[in-house]
């Protein structure tokens, strides 16, 4: 990014330097917007957390009577009925986390450093693997339904009849197999954000490198190890932290693949949260959950920030 | 890498494996499109037993796809629109002025962008009810709410990737115009603008794409006239069936239009994506 201040400075410094509104106008729109859709909202949500607010009072919730930390009791409490549901959709997000970004980098990082080389055939290839990321999320998801449906869908055909690993098909969205069905959607929906990232990192590095690498007689997996990995070392951090923030967030494929109220075994924070305070009607509760949601996020996006904010932002002020 | 003849088998076999893991579902969803819906039930079948396009006639009248469509079409365009039109202007001035506040404006930007709609949906939701209870406005169910909402992911995203697209025009195109008589704004609209247009295309397919295929807001603040596709789509599930054959029939006609928008400014919209994150 280039410097703030004109090569030509000695004209166009005091003019600059000149309290002028327009920088005011033009950003005004946009943060009367982010006022009204997040700090708004977000105060708000941390006030509902201390409201007793479900199907009765949601209409007037502003007259919803204030008590304290009952909900925090309730929905934190791991000893509570809902309480451990909580830690146990925390720890089982946070290991869904692992996975699914684990397995999207590698993918991601596999198809990127396979197609930095020239061939004929790369731009299609480049293409193809962008589709999964480009198709609506509910589409990708519905298909993948339709595949691990029952006992006669396209993954059973495949493991029963055409690779005759399995004797019968398994149901894949009922009980524990459920985690693993949104484990392998997810992964099929986000590898190809990883591999896109990749791919501009590694584009940057200089092929001469290798080069002099081979002339020493280093193995591939070497190069990979030695010069790869530590060049795109500041990539990969953000990649891991916004795929990471993405995936433990994710909404979209558990909702879309079993309806509003997943299976207890596939149940993450968000889809959670939702139920409830949709299914439930236990506003207060969700709301809750949701402070503490935002604490923990709170803190990855001041890592996140520090991570890709601009140095010579942070000295002009 | 150096390409050894081992890197090329590997290569080969490696990209060979990819492409089924991408394709197969795609595969699944083109075949099942076709096939007549005795065929779809039962044990899953590679090659369809009689290829017929009735599906793509259905759809359209076992559920109001079209209503879905078009309710889809005004929500995505109207946020789109919105959020590019505010971004570019703050993303211009963040990009050229130091003033006071624009730190602070963009961390709130970076922040927000991380932060799933689930925390604003409830309050969002009950500051719809609130105002519907003192004004009489409704939002909950209808197209602007909805809008409204979309902003939430679209407009932080749009103002970060513009920011970067702004910054990386040369100052001194502006400033010839300058010179030349146009005024700041004029200079925005004049140069800026034109230059940066691939940017503001990729960004404006993006905030397409995503708010096409938003589920958790429309899942919450639509009712049945203002259903998008991501929602309608599950009424080709009845109570005792699922069409499967014309739910993939419809996913295909939903997904064209966006991955056609896609593949026309791919090469802009990774460019802008990875500048954010390669550095």
């Amino acid at each position: 990014m280039s410097s703030r201040r004109s090569p030509h400075g000695a004209s166009a410094a005091p003019r600059r330097r000149r309290r002028s509104p327009l920088p005011y106008g033009l950003v005004a729109p946009a943060a009367l917007m982010e006022l009204l859709i997040h700090i708004v909202p977000m105060i708000l949500g941390v006030w509902i957390a201390f409201l007793a607010l479900t199907q009765f009072s949601i209409a007037n919730w502003v007259g919803a009577p204030f008590v304290w930390l009952d909900n925090f009791v309730a929905g934190l409490d791991p000893a509570g009925a809902i309480g451990s549901q909580f830690y146990g959709a925390l720890g089982r997000t946070l290991v869904f986390t692992l996975v699914v970004v684990a397995f999207s980098w590698a993918l991601g990082m596999f198809a990127a450093v396979l197609l930095t080389s020239r061939f004929r055939g790369n731009g299609w290839l480049r293409t193809l693997f962008l589709v999964p990321y480009a198709l609506p999320s509910y589409v990708g998801t519905i298909a993948w339904a339709f595949m691990f449906n029952q006992r006669d869908g396209v993954v059973n055909r495949i493991l029963v009849e055409d690779l005759g690993i399995l004797d019968e098909g398994p149901f894949w969205l009922l009980g524990g197999n459920a985690f693993w069905v949104i484990v392998v959607v997810t992964v099929w929906q986000f590898w190809p954000f990883a591999f896109l990232m990749l791919l501009a990192a590694l584009q940057s590095i200089p092929g001469d490198v290798y080069e002099a690498a081979a002339l020493d007689g280093a193995s591939l997996w070497k190069q990979f190890t030695r010069i790869t990995l530590p060049m795109v070392r500041h990539a990969n951090v953000v990649l891991l932290l916004i795929l990471g923030l993405w995936i433990f967030n994710q909404f979209n494929v558990p909702y879309v693949l079993f309806g509003p109220a997943s299976p207890e075994e596939a149940t993450l924070v968000s889809p959670l949260i939702y139920q409830q305070s949709f299914n439930n009607w236990n506003f207060g509760v969700g709301g809750a959950m949701s402070v503490l949601l935002l604490l923990a996020l709170l803190v990855a996006s001041a890592f996140y920030i520090r991570l890709v904010m601009p140095k010579e932002r942070s000295i002009d002020d | 890498m150096i390409e050894t003849r081992g890197f090329k088998v590997l290569r080969a076999a490696g990209l060979a494996v990819l492409s089924a893991i991408v394709v197969l579902p795609l595969y699944v969803i083109l075949v099942t499109s076709v096939k007549p819906l005795e065929d779809v039930r039962g044990v899953f079948t590679w090659i369809p037993s009689t290829v017929t396009l009735e599906p793509y006639l259905r759809i359209w009248t076992t559920v109001p796809l079209a209503d879905y469509f078009v309710n889809s079409l005004i929500v995505t365009v109207s946020a789109t629109v919105c959020s590019v039109v505010l971004a570019v202007m703050a993303a211009y001035a963040l990009s050229r002025f130091a003033f006071r506040g624009s730190r602070a404006f963009s961390l709130v930007v970076l922040s927000t962008q991380m932060f799933p709609g689930i925390l604003f949906l409830l309050p969002l939701f009950l500051i719809f009810t609130q105002i519907q209870n003192t004004v009489g406005i409704q939002l909950s169910g209808s197209h602007l709410g909805l809008i409204i909402t979309y902003l939430t992911f679209s407009l932080p995203f749009s103002i970060w990737m513009l920011t970067g697209f702004f910054a990386s025009i040369p100052k001194e195109l502006e400033e010839a115009a300058m010179i030349d008589g146009l005024g700041r704004i004029g200079a925005l609209v004049r140069v800026v603008i034109p230059v940066a247009r691939p940017g503001i295309v990729a960004v404006s397919v993006y905030c397409f794409i995503t708010a096409w295929g938003e589920v958790l807001f429309a899942s919450v603040l639509t009712n049945s006239d203002t259903r998008t596709l991501a929602i309608g789509l599950r009424a080709y599930a009845s109570q005792t069936d699922v069409y499967w054959n014309e739910l993939m029939a419809a996913s295909v006609v939903v997904s064209l239009p966006v991955l056609v928008g896609f593949m026309l400014v791919q090469r802009h919209l990774i460019s802008g994506l990875s500048a954010g994150a390669v550095k």
